[in-house]
């Protein structure tokens, strides 16, 4: 049975890593910084919590790692939203194949 | 009554981050709730016996796999755009309007958009319109874009916070 869940929780690690790399990526290639929040918000949060998941498995069920993704999963949304808000507002354009500006739109 | 809850919960937040039963830990705990109660308790969600109703709870218990389901989706969507070659995106700000009407529920709506296929949520308004960010824009009208976007867990929003 432990057997099982160590290999599982190994598993998780390897799933998050590849997500949080990916999550990278994106960082480096998209072109603009609300592209990039998307990319890292997204890839990193789900690749974070994939290895909390994996370490809760290995470490004999620590009931803290849980604890650490529910906070992850509330708070990192919300990390993006006040980067993404403060970047439009001082005004950073968008990328320039951007199709519509609805919020610049709206505030003339 | 939203002291007491939001006490319940910081002191079960710590018995879980420590995990022993050993009395000294506890009562440092149960002080240090006691003053997070009296401090933030203001500042917590609006209606807090609302935590107690069984059918909040059972949406809650159905909104969590839905959730997940999106968020692995959108981690999919993410890895294909950012390792095609050519980068297929055609990203820009679109506008929906959500009808809830809650704070709590808001945050909520605010949080699943980021995490879901494609889509960061930039700026919300107080008449609630709701700006968000398309990684690929299919449409720019509010109401498409409020169906295709929000729809799908505002239903289960309302009945878990309305």
């Amino acid at each position: 049975m432990s057997e099982i869940v160590l290999v599982i929780g190994k598993i998780f690690l390897i799933v998050g890593l590849a997500f949080d790399l990916l999550g990278c990526i994106g960082l480096v290639r998209l072109p603009d910084v609300y592209n990039r929040l998307q990319a890292s918000t997204k890839c990193v949060t789900l690749g974070t919590c994939f290895i909390l998941f994996g370490t809760f498995l290995l470490s004999d069920f620590l009931w803290k790692s849980i604890l650490a993704i529910v906070f992850i999963v509330m708070s990192s949304p919300t990390g993006a939203h006040a980067i993404a808000h403060a970047a439009h507002r001082s005004g950073i354009k968008l990328w320039e194949k951007s199709v519509v500006d609805k919020l610049k739109e709206d505030k003339k | 009554m939203k002291k007491l809850v939001l006490g319940i919960i910081s002191f079960l937040c710590w018995m879980v981050l420590t995990w022993t039963l050993y009395l000294p830990s506890l009562l440092v705990g149960l002080v240090v709730s006691v003053f997070i109660a009296l401090w933030f308790g203001d500042v917590f969600v609006e209606r807090a016996k609302n935590f107690f109703q069984i059918k909040r709870l059972a949406y809650l218990l159905y909104y969590i796999p839905l959730f997940t389901y999106y968020c692995l989706l959108a981690n999919f969507d993410v890895a294909y755009r950012v390792l095609h070659p050519a980068l297929p995106i055609e990203p820009g700000i679109v506008k929906v309007k959500t009808t809830l009407t809650n704070t709590t529920a808001k945050v909520a709506l605010a949080n699943s958009i980021t995490l879901t296929p494609g889509t960061l949520s930039v700026k919300m308004t107080d008449d609630g319109y709701l700006y968000v960010h398309w990684i690929k824009v299919r449409t720019t009208d509010v109401e498409e874009a409020t169906e295709m976007i929000i729809r799908k867990f505002e239903k289960v929003l309302k009945e878990i916070f309305e």
